[in-house]
């Protein structure tokens, strides 16, 4: 049995723990937003949160993340700023490779809230979006940065 | 969005709110409206219905695969339908026979047409509802119908201020007969068309919610892998199958025709148990196939006897006796569509039934195939359209749907079948290659007046409609150079005013499949075009604006579109040493397309940095804005990516690449600043979802020219062929 604490709640999975975090999140505990595409940690698409780091699911097996906190797609919560950013933007094509690429932003934005250009391209040359929505995602990011300011305003 | 609705779930309910409900069916003579008492019952084949509830319910028979045809469909029908867009539910229609594209042989989602090719009948398909709608309004308060008025899912009698909703209404509509030709909007009336709205797709797929076709979950699935011959052709010698059943979960091996499946409980040890399986395999039919032996091949190809597809005037005596005579020998590599999502299907057989759930671009042919394969009547069938993760023309061809009909079958069970990123790559049909050898004349003013040219390219049309190869001719294979008379493409054509024209084709016999890949060969064409008009303009010694705007005098829409992009580029203006601007334009289903390119090379590396893309795209009348942009920046950067980067490598017969670590595309850091200029027109509505791909790669390749004096005539423009070219000069 493993045990995985996914999106604040605990599960005991009956697998064995050389399998990758992402069939596990996909097939036992069908959370299906996080997605496949590379399987080698190239694309980004099964990106998750890994005690708030971005990780790759796909090489990252449900035994080296037991009793850590993993939050997918899921579980960032609807009303937060790069989703909105996102559907304010129009950012998605076809939307498969999203779920990774939000969560990837996400990661970077709670690490540096606001990014330089620079910094936004280092981190997000490791997703690949094949519909070529990259200059939607430098516009969501910017949008996203601007959401986040104004609520640091308001509280 | 429900993608799962199964045929009898969707017959209780709609019989249960039985409402005003109207399909469209295209004959060859156009297109015929329906009311539902004319269809065999309320089946989702209706293009939309109103309920009691107030709700407008508008089914689609397209593929979404992010070009926003659900928005794009149901705004043509809502505006049409004066329905209030807070009112409407959207759903995917299933397989039927009534979405057939009136553009296309069959239910099926390529050739940028499914605006194209629905936008006539589906304002007449809400305008008939709008005309139903008003006329019971209309009875019910026996006042006379030019009196009232739709309006966001009311019908107004301005006179008494009486009002009704359409839920309201509904039932009584129903009852009426359907108007054949009921009166369209004006243009300045449209509430919707051409204004920006929110694409109905976007939330679920922020979400994580969004279900693809890996994402299907059903009770008791099973999860199937395939082991494929690593060489074009090649049989299996030997396998274990018992190894393979002996892993856990591991419930069935089953042999098709692709390969060695395994069937198991889990994705894992359907892995586990193909690794297990260690098949050995025998050469296969062309084992020195490579990527050296495909160019070498290609390329001798030229020198044979040929079809003739276009001959206008003498184009070898005109270009023999012209004043100049310049002759150029161009190439394009084999080019994957590496769909972000790879290819995979669900099905389930049964004894009497069958059910798929497919990523698919055409209901048609998987239909079609799940009923060849399980050996059931198409009325035993129902395919269930999930979201697409990438289309680019790959999902239009049903392979994966037979393979996953197939499993199911020998195991009575319901069956994923996932391809990993290394099949989708290695398994996958490729872009076409492609050689071309082209011989044009200019006379002493520089003017065009003798254009030869020779092509050699797998067929494409081989493995989709064999019959359309008339004469060893496949005008897939031409596309942006010639077209098949009468087609529905809409000016697939070469654009520049030729009077002694010559166009040539022979078919090559390379085993690796080919396919459309987004724009299908006008992509590769346009590249092979637009870099010679640039050689002839440099021979000519004129710029390349002003050599292409006087040789397409006539061509307003050409000229309009290569006109707006130089100026919005800033064409003419000099730039920094090191830089360089190049143009191309480029015609296909029936939009045109023009871009300016500005980059820099880097001549110790040999690399090139795109810095800006400036695009103008004349499509006539515009649906729905912003995703319109989106379709043109996605096409932008996925044909620079096939000219700076993407070539698929082959070795011992069979593919070599397999991944994202060596099929190498596009990232951010890569792309350019993307400027699109939509030109106001109203001229007839064209596509819109592949036209941005044509003019990027040969607008790089003139930069690049521009920039260094130097021509490449293949892509893609990669460090080492950037650097051998270079060095050559
Ligand atoms: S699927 Fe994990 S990085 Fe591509
Ligand atoms: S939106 Fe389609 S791959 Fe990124």
């Amino acid at each position: 049995m493993i045990s995985l604490n996914v999106n604040g709640k605990v599960f005991q999975v009956d697998v064995s723990k050389d399998v990758p975090l992402l069939w596990v999140l996909r097939d036992y505990l069908n959370l299906k937003g996080t997605k496949y595409s590379c399987g080698i940690g190239e694309c980004g698409a099964c990106t998750v949160h890994v005690d708030g780091k971005a990780v790759r699911s796909c090489t990252i097996t449900v035994g080296e993340v037991q009793r850590k906190k993993i939050t997918t797609i899921e579980g960032l919560p609807e009303n937060h700023p790069v989703k909105k950013a996102w559907i304010k933007e129009q950012v998605v094509q076809c939307g498969y490779c999203q779920p990774g690429v939000i969560m990837q932003v996400a990661a970077l934005l709670s690490e540096k809230p606001t990014p330089s250009a620079e910094q936004v391209i280092a981190k997000m040359d490791d997703v690949i979006c094949r519909c070529g929505t990259y200059p939607r995602i430098k516009r969501g990011i910017r949008t996203a940065v601007q959401m986040m300011r104004k609520e640091v305003k308001k509280s | 969005m429900r993608t799962s609705i199964t045929r009898r779930a969707f017959l209780k309910s709609s019989l249960a709110a039985a409402g005003l409900t109207i399909g469209v069916s295209a004959t060859p003579f156009g297109h015929r409206l329906l009311n539902a008492s004319e269809m065999d019952s309320f089946s989702p084949y209706a293009w939309f219905k109103i309920t009691s509830d107030n709700k407008v319910t508008i089914f689609i028979g397209n593929s979404e695969m992010g070009q926003g045809v659900l928005t794009a469909h149901s705004m043509i029908i809502a505006d049409e339908l004066e329905a209030d867009w807070k009112q409407i539910r959207i759903r995917q229609g299933g397989a039927r026979p009534e979405y057939k594209n009136p553009l296309l042989p069959a239910q099926i989602t390529v050739a940028s047409a499914s605006v194209r090719g629905f936008y006539e009948p589906l304002r007449k398909v809400g305008a008939a509802g709008r005309a139903m709608l008003i006329k019971a309004a209309a009875e019910t308060w026996k006042v006379p119908e030019e009196e009232c008025k739709a309006f966001m899912n009311t019908v107004r009698h301005a006179k008494s201020g009486r009002t009704l909703t359409y839920g309201k209404l509904c039932l009584k509509a129903a009852k009426l007969e359907v108007p054949k030709d009921p009166p369209l909007k004006k243009e300045e009336e449209f509430r919707y068309i051409g204004k920006p709205m929110p694409r109905v797709d976007v939330p679920a797929k922020v979400n994580g919610k969004a279900v693809f076709g890996l994402d299907v979950t059903l009770k008791d699935l099973h999860y199937a892998v395939v082991a494929r011959p690593p060489a074009y052709g090649a049989k299996p010698l030997s396998f274990d199958q018992k190894a393979a059943e002996q892993i856990e979960g591991v419930k069935k091996v089953v042999q098709i025709p692709q390969g060695i499946a395994v069937c198991a409980s889990s994705i894992d040890a359907a892995l586990k148990g193909r690794d297990a399986l260690k098949v050995k395999w025998d050469k296969g039919v062309l084992p020195e196939m490579d990527n050296e032996f495909i160019e070498k091949s290609l390329l001798e190809d030229l020198n044979k006897p040929m079809a003739s597809v276009v001959n206008t005037g003498d184009a070898k005596k005109v270009i023999g006796e012209a004043s100049k005579k310049i002759e150029a020998t161009y190439f394009v590599p084999y080019v994957a569509h590496a769909l972000m999502e790879p290819i995979n299907c669900t099905a389930y057989v049964r004894s009497d039934r069958c059910e798929v759930w497919a990523p698919t671009q055409t209901q048609t042919g998987a239909l079609m195939v799940a009923s060849n394969v399980s050996g059931l009547p198409p009325e035993k069938i129902n395919i269930n359209t999930t979201f697409l993760g990438c289309g680019l023309g790959r999902r239009a061809r049903p392979d994966f749907v037979a393979e996953a009909v197939a499993i199911s079958k020998a195991v009575e069970k319901p069956v994923k079948v996932l391809w990993t990123r290394e099949e989708d790559i290695r398994y996958d049909a490729f872009r076409a290659p492609a050689s071309h050898r082209i011989e044009a004349g200019l006379d002493s003013q520089g003017q065009l007046v003798g254009w030869s040219h020779k092509v050699v390219s797998p067929s494409i049309l081989k493995d989709i409609a064999p019959a359309a190869i008339k004469g060893g001719i496949d005008f897939y294979c031409l596309w942006g150079l010639a077209d098949a008379p009468g087609s529905t493409m809409w000016n697939n054509r070469i654009q520049y005013e030729i009077p002694n024209l010559s166009i040539e084709f022979l078919i090559s016999g390379l085993p690796a499949p080919v396919a459309p890949w987004r724009s299908v060969q006008n992509g590769p064409n346009a590249f092979v075009i637009e870099s010679f008009i640039d050689e002839l303009a440099h021979a000519a010694g004129k710029d390349p604006l002003e050599f292409r705007l006087q040789n397409l005098k006539n061509n307003m829409r050409a000229r309009r579109v290569l006109e707006i992009a130089a100026e919005k580029a800033g064409w003419g203006k000099p730039i920094p040493k090191g830089e360089g601007r190049g143009i191309a334009q480029h015609a296909c289903f029936g939009s045109w397309v023009a871009e300016v390119a500005e980059i820099s090379v880097n001549k110790k590396e040999g690399t090139i940095k795109v810095h800006r893309i400036v695009v103008a795209v004349d499509c006539g009348p515009v649906v729905n804005p912003d995703p319109l942009v989106a379709q043109i920046e996605g096409g932008v950067i996925i044909s620079l990516s096939t000219a700076l980067k993407e070539e698929v490598r082959f070795a011992n017969g069979g593919v070599k690449s397999a991944n994202f670590d060596d099929y190498k595309v596009m990232r951010m850091s890569e792309v350019p600043e993307i400027e699109v200029h939509i030109v106001k027109s109203s001229e007839k509505i064209g596509g819109i979802g592949e036209v941005g791909v044509p003019p990027a790669a040969p607008a790089v390749a003139n930069a690049f020219f521009n920039a260094t004096g130097v021509r490449i005539r293949r892509i893609p423009l990669s460090p080492s062929t950037v650097l051998e070219a270079l060095k050559k000069a």
